[in-house]
C-alpha cells in the first residue's frame, strides 16, 4: 500500500514538474526577442557563459584531439590505412565529440553557474523585486541568458572541434610522422559541409537550448534556501548531462541513418 | 474612519501548505494616509503585502486596489498597476550586480527614457533623502543591512508611486536614522500625495506617524482604528501587544502540539 501511494504521489510530482517546465518554456520563448534588443545585458551574459568557458573548452579540445590521433593511428595502422587518421579525427569530432563533449563541459561550467545565480536571485527576493518594479524577470533575467547560451555553445563547439583537429594533427603528423599532405587531403575529401558540419552545428544549438532551459528552470524553481540552491545546481548538471547524451542519440538517429 | 478607500480586502483566506495564514479577513485601507499593519512575527504581514501586490494568489476572497480586482487583471494591467506601487522589501532585495546608483536608477531606466543628467539628479536626490548620496557607487554587498534598506527605500519611491508598501523599514536602524526615516515616510506621504502602508513592530514609531492602524493575529484583524484608539483600547490583546508584555492572550509561539504529544509520538 505504502509503495503504491509513493508511486502515485511521485508520478504526480513528475507530471506537475513537467507542467511547470512546459509553462516556463512557453513564457521564455516569447520573451526572447526582447533580449536581442537589450544588447548590453546580452553581451554580459555572452561574456559569462562563453568567454569564461573558453579555457576549459580549449584544453579539453586539444587533449581529446590528441587522444583521437593516437588511438586512430594505432588502429588504422593495422589496416594499413593510417592516412585516414585525419578523416577519422575530424569526423568523430565534428559529428559527435565536438558538440557532445563541449555541451557536457558547458553544462558543468556555465549551466551550474546559471542555476546558482538565478537561484540566489530568487532566494534574495531579487526576482520578486523585479516583478514589483513591473519588470518581467523572464525578459530581464531568463531570456538574455537563454539567448547567450544559444549563441555561445555552437561557437564553443566549433572551437573545440578546431582545437581537436589541431591536437590530432600534432600527434599524427608531428609526433608519429604521418605525411602532412595525406592528413589534410583525406580530411578535405571526406568531410561534407552539409552532412557533417551543419548537422554538428544543429546538434550544438539543440544542446544549448536544452542546457539553458534546464539550468534556468532549476534556478527559477529552486527552493529559496542555500540547500535548495545547491540541490538545484546538482540537478542541473545531472539532468543536463544525461539530457545531452539522450538527445544526441535521438539526433544522431535522425541525421545519420 | 476611511472615507475614500484605496485597497479593499474582502473575505481573504490564504493557506501556506496546511496552515491557514488568513481566515476570512476583511480590511479597508484608506487613500492618502499612512496605514500601519502590526502583528506578532510570523502572522503573515509580509504575506499580506505580497497578496495585495498580486505576487501570491488568495485561496478565497478578493483584493481590490483602486477598485480593480488584482488577481483578475491581465499581466499587462497588473504590471501597469505595479508601476504605481512601490515596495520596500523586508530584506532590501537590491539587485546585487548593480551599484547603489544603478539600483535606484533601475526602475526609471526600465520605464522611462530620461536624459542622463536629469536621471542623475533625480536619483541623487532620492539618495540624498535617505542620507546615502555619498554611497552611490558602492555595490550592495558593501552596504550594511540598514543602509541596504535605505537604498531600497529610495528605489521604492523613485517612480513617484501612488502607494508605497514598507515592510519593516525601521529594523536595523539606529535611533537617529530611525527618526529621519519616520520623518521621510511622513513627508513623502504628504508632499507626494501618497498612500503608505507600513508594516512594523516598532509600536511607538508606527503609532507616531500612522493615521490608521490595525493589528493582525492568527489570520484575523483583532483591532483597528487611529493610533489614539489603539492606545486607549481596552482590549487586553491590544494592550499586551502595544506594551509588549510577555504574558497575555497574544501567542508568541508558532502553532504547536501540546508538550505531552511531543513525547508520545515517535
Ligand atoms: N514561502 C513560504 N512557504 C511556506 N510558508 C511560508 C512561506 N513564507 C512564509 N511562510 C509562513 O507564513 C507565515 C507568515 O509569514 P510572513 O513572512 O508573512 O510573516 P510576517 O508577519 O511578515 O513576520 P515577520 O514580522 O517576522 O516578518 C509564517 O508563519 C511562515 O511560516
Ligand atoms: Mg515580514
Amino acid at each position: 500500500m505504502i509503495f503504491l501511494r509513493y508511486l502515485g504521489s511521485s508520478s504526480l510530482e513528475v507530471l506537475q514538474a513537467l507542467g511547470k517546465l512546459a509553462f516556463f518554456v512557453f513564457s521564455v520563448f516569447p520573451a526572447l526577442p526582447y533580449s536581442v534588443w537589450r544588447f548590453r545585458l546580452l553581451l554580459k551574459q555572452i561574456y559569462f557563459t562563453g568567454v569564461l568557458s573558453l579555457p576549459i573548452i580549449l584544453t579539453a579540445g586539444l587533449f581529446v584531439g590528441m587522444v583521437l590521433g593516437l588511438q586512430g593511428h594505432n588502429i588504422l595502422t593495422s589496416f594499413n590505412a593510417e592516412e585516414a587518421v585525419g578523416t577519422m579525427t575530424a569526423l568523430s569530432l565534428i559529428r559527435e565529440l565536438g558538440p557532445v563533449v563541449a555541451a557536457l563541459l558547458f553544462a558543468g561550467r556555465a549551466g551550474s553557474a546559471l542555476t546558482a545565480e538565478v537561484g540566489l536571485m530568487k532566494s534574495t527576493e531579487q526576482l520578486s523585486a523585479l516583478e514589483m518594479m513591473a519588470v518581467d524577470p523572464m525578459k530581464f533575467v531568463v531570456a538574455p541568458r537563454l539567448l547567450a547560451c544559444i549563441i555561445t555553445l555552437p561557437m564553443l563547439a566549433m572551437i573545440f572541434i578546431a582545437m581537436g583537429i589541431f591536437g590530432g594533427y600534432l600527434v599524427a603528423v608531428g609526433w608519429l610522422g604521418l605525411d602532412e599532405g595525406a592528413f589534410w587531403a583525406h580530411m578535405n575529401d571526406q568531410v561534407d559541409w552539409h552532412e557533417d558540419v551543419i548537422n554538428g552545428l544543429i546538434k550544438a544549438i539543440a544542446f544549448a537550448v536544452l542546457i539553458a532551459i534546464i539550468s534556468l528552470y532549476q534556478g527559477y524553481e529552486s527552493v529559496p534556501t542555500s540547500e535548495g540552491v545547491s540541490r538545484a545546481t546538482t540537478r542541473t548538471v545531472v539532468h543536463a548531462s544525461l539530457g545531452v547524451l539522450g538527445l544526441d542519440f535521438i539526433l544522431t538517429a535522425l541525421m545519420f541513418t | 474612519m476611511p472615507t475614500d478607500c484605496l485597497i479593499e480586502i474582502q473575505n481573504l483566506t490564504f493557506y501556506r501548505g496546511e496552515r491557514k495564514i488568513f481566515d476570512d479577513l476583511s480590511l479597508t485601507i484608506p487613500r492618502g494616509q499612512v496605514t500601519a499593519i502590526m502583528g506578532p512575527s510570523g502572522t503573515g504581514k509580509t504575506t499580506l503585502l505580497k497578496l495585495i501586490a498580486g505576487q501570491l494568489k488568495p485561496h478565497a476572497g478578493r483584493i481590490l486596489v483602486e477598485g480593480q480586482d488584482v488577481h483578475q487583471l491581465s499581466r499587462t494591467a497588473l504590471y501597469q498597476l505595479r508601476q504605481r506601487m512601490g515596495m520596500l522589501f523586508q530584506t532590501g532585495a537590491l539587485l546585487t550586480d548593480l551599484t547603489v546608483f544603478e539600483n535606484v536608477a533601475f526602475p526609471l531606466r526600465e520605464h522611462f527614457k530620461l536624459a542622463e543628467p536629469l536621471l542623475r539628479t533625480l536619483v541623487l536626490m532620492k539618495l540624498e533623502a535617505v542620507g546615502l548620496r555619498g554611497a552611490f557607487d558602492l555595490m550592495p554587498a558593501e552596504l550594511s543591512g540598514g543602509m541596504a534598506r535605505r537604498v531600497a527605500l529610495a528605489r521604492a519611491s523613485v517612480l513617484d508611486p501612488k502607494m508605497v508598501f514598507y515592510d519593516e523599514p525601521f529594523v536595523g536602524q539606529d535611533p537617529i536614522t530611525m527618526g529621519v526615516l519616520v520623518d521621510l515616510i511622513r513627508k513623502l506621504n504628504t508632499s507626494l500625495d501618497l498612500s503608505s502602508i507600513l508594516v512594523s513592530h516598532d509600536v511607538n514609531e508606527v503609532l507616531s506617524i500612522a493615521d490608521f492602524a490595525c493589528v493582525l493575529s492568527e489570520g484575523k484583524i483583532v483591532a483597528q482604528g487611529t493610533a489614539q484608539d489603539l492606545l486607549n483600547s481596552d482590549s487586553e490583546y491590544v494592550r499586551q501587544f502595544i506594551q509588549g508584555l510577555p504574558d497575555g492572550p497574544v501567542p508568541l509561539h508558532y502553532p504547536v502540539k501540546p508538550w505531552a504529544d511531543e513525547w508520545s509520538t515517535p
